[in-house]
């Protein structure tokens, strides 16, 4: 598995959001790669681009962003190139998504097996019967309880942990290679967000799909992810495996995502809660040197003034920051 | 549903009761005399009396209203004063007539309006959305007797593509000689019907071609629109299937809606057009002051209107899920 090629590699990825008074970047300069089997989380605030770059993967993107520059492979093949057939031809069945809100993100006129016997019939050749008798084990897959009886409801008849049920079915419908979950557990009480989590996990581990998933959650992080991306204000500041990540982590901003996170040590709360003073600067004003910079309280006057460059601070340990320089 | 239905028909007659208080109120306000009509203007002061005597006209008006409920509980509405005949007769035999108009308005009306909506919507900013739209506003502004005084100048008169006036023979019997061998009776039924349809739908077209669009607008921005791009759909399936069928349920019962305006308009597009309608017969029966004929040809309007909107109300469930009648 360590050594397989990439399901999924984006090198150099850079969106931007046309407004009125010009072009500004939302995603700047994204580099990713998903092995088969391997999940990769995509950490931040709201508003660092994590939603941008999900969506550009399936091109996706609004109408009023767009991909300056960079590409995408799947499996080795040029998605950003592909014609609009061939893109249509892969999403859903090469490369599929799990949304955010399930009650906003099905169809509230269509019964959950429709829609996801639609997404089999535009994949596969098999005759309307069969695609809901498809649709009906991929609830089952999903430990949807009484998937025959779900299938013929409409989302506003099902509870939100079972929407977000339907919701993973329907990703999984075409035993798609690689899957992108955008916070799916966001909208979620925090017991069936475990539940989901477990599911999601469970059925990677099965299935050895390639996933990437979005969060601004470090406990999912915790439970979920192989290797962390962490993003700040669309540029990577940190990657690395996910026990590095909560060992060692180098860059400031990942330090203070912790620090806003209740700890348990030894059975008793470890110490208070700690925030990140400011807040995200808007992407069409970014500061000149390091987007942290105004926040960082490690921040000298290089950092004010020179972006810090992304790379190795120790082996498989990437980070944008002046500081740990050499090692 | 069966009680919704009954409850919904069983409100039809406190609202038919009323129809027809505020109707008699108005013809008692408008000037104008059945029996002066009746007798010309040569006609003496006394003998005009004398027949408003035996119309009953002289009565107090809450005599004439009691007496016209008491009628109406038995199924009667009164007799025309101008035509010697039972007003459920004179109505019975041009209800058709004005039910084919409005129902072939509204089905033109739909399909244009729609289709306009969609592909305004779909192409936002285009040279084809800003047409549709200027269209839409043309079709909004002009005057329904307008507009068909100018199709008719153009199709009839200069074109000579379609008779300008008249009904060809009404379409359950057209249809059946259309089976039976004779297609050209169907063919000059659409012939005549299709200058007054379109003038009467071309006001509800645009409205609802400005619904739609609002409506896609919004719907294209949905979620589930997205969601539905994700699983591979092709963008022809995706308007129709996904973003179509949630945007119109809003424009629904704006539809049914519009089926009381196209009643309102046959009566100005079956004088122009000569349609042998119901339309038409109330203009006849307001300027003679044949006060059982109008109250009679309001009511049924009034009738006919609640029971379409009731229809739209089942048909809204039957669409969208969501809602329970209830």
């Amino acid at each position: 598995m360590e050594h397989a090629e990439p399901a999924l590699a984006v090198s150099d990825l850079n969106v931007e959001i046309v407004g009125e008074n010009g072009a500004f970047p939302v995603v700047s300069e994204m580099s990713l790669s998903v092995r088969p089997g391997e999940t990769v989380c995509l950490v931040g605030e709201s508003g660092c681009g994590k939603s941008m770059t999900a969506l550009s993967l399936l091109r996706l993107l609004p109408d009023s962003a767009r991909v300056a520059s960079g590409s995408i492979r799947i499996h080795g093949e040029d998605f950003l190139a592909m014609d609009q057939r061939r893109v249509e031809d892969f999403r859903g069945d090469q490369i599929a998504m799990i949304f955010q809100e399930p009650l906003t993100a099905l169809n509230p006129v269509l019964t959950i097996g429709e829609q996801i016997a639609e997404s089999v019939r535009q994949h596969r050749k098999v005759g309307k019967r069969e695609a809901f008798a498809r649709a009906v084990k991929c609830l089952e897959l999903v430990q949807m309880p009484d998937p025959e009886r779900r299938a013929r409801q409409y989302p506003h008849e099902l509870s939100g942990g079972m929407r977000q049920r339907a919701m993973i079915a329907l990703a999984l419908a075409c035993e798609p290679k690689i899957i992108i979950a955008d916070e799916p557990t966001t909208a979620l009480d925090v017991t069936v967000q475990a539940q989901i989590l477990g599911l999601i996990a469970d059925l990677q581990k099965r299935l050895g799909t390639a996933q990437i998933l979005i969060t601004h959650d470090l406990g999912v992080v915790a439970e979920i992810a192989d290797r962390v991306i962490v993003m700040y204000a669309g540029r990577r500041v940190e990657e690395c495996s996910v026990y590095e990540l909560f060992d060692n982590p180098l860059h400031p901003y990942t330090i203070g995502l912790m620090g806003a996170v209740p700890h348990r040590a030894g059975g008793i709360v470890s110490a208070r809660l700690t925030d990140i003073p400011g807040t995200v600067p808007p992407l069409w004003d970014l500061p000149k040197g390091c987007a942290f910079a105004p926040r960082c309280p490690g921040a000298s006057a290089r950092c004010l003034e020179e972006r810090p460059p992304f790379i190795e601070k120790t082996p498989g340990h990437f980070a944008a920051c002046w500081e740990h320089d050499n090692g | 549903m069966l009680a919704y239905i009954v409850r919904r028909l069983l409100l039809l007659i406190p609202m038919a009761a009323g129809m027809v208080i505020v109707t008699f109120g108005l013809l008692l306000l408008i000037p104008g005399d059945p029996a002066s009509v009746l007798l010309g203007q040569e006609a003496s002061p006394e003998a005009i009396q004398n027949l408003r005597n035996a119309l009953g006209l002289n009565d107090p008006w809450y005599i004439r209203l009691g007496a016209y409920f008491a009628h109406l509980l038995q199924g009667d509405m009164g007799r025309s004063i101008f035509q010697n005949q039972a007003v459920s007769e004179i109505i019975a035999g041009r209800l058709g007539a004005t039910v084919e108009l409005a129902v072939v308005a509204l089905i033109l009306a739909c399909l244009i309006g729609v289709t306009l909506g969609v592909i305004a919507a779909t192409r936002q900013g285009s040279i084809i959305d800003t047409a549709a739209m200027v269209f839409a506003q043309l079709g909004v502004s002009m005057p329904v007797y307008w507009l068909g005084l100018l199709l008719m100048l153009l199709f009839a008169v200069t074109l000579g593509w379609l008779p300008s006036i008249g009904r060809g023979v009404p379409f359950p019997k057209a249809f059946l000689a259309a089976f039976s061998g004779r297609p050209g009776v169907l063919l000059d039924s659409f012939s005549h019907i299709l200058l007054p349809a379109f003038a009467l739908a071309a006001n509800s077209a645009a409205i609802i071609s400005r619904l739609v669009r609002t409506a896609m607008l919004e719907v294209l921005r949905e979620d589930f629109v997205r969601t539905a791009y994700a699983k591979g759909l092709r963008r022809k399936r995706v308007i129709v299937r996904h973003a179509l069928r949630n945007a119109l349920l809003p424009v629904l019962s704006v539809i049914g809606l519009r089926f009381g305006a196209l009643l309102g308009g046959a009566v100005l597009t079956e004088s122009i057009f000569a349609w042998p309608g119901l339309g038409q017969l109330t203009i006849t029966a307001i300027s003679q002051r044949d006060l059982p004929l109008i109250q009679g040809i309001v009511l049924t309007f009034a009738i006919i209107f609640a029971l379409v909107n009731l229809v739209v109300d089942l048909l809204y469930a039957v669409v969208d899920p969501r809602i329970r009648l209830g």
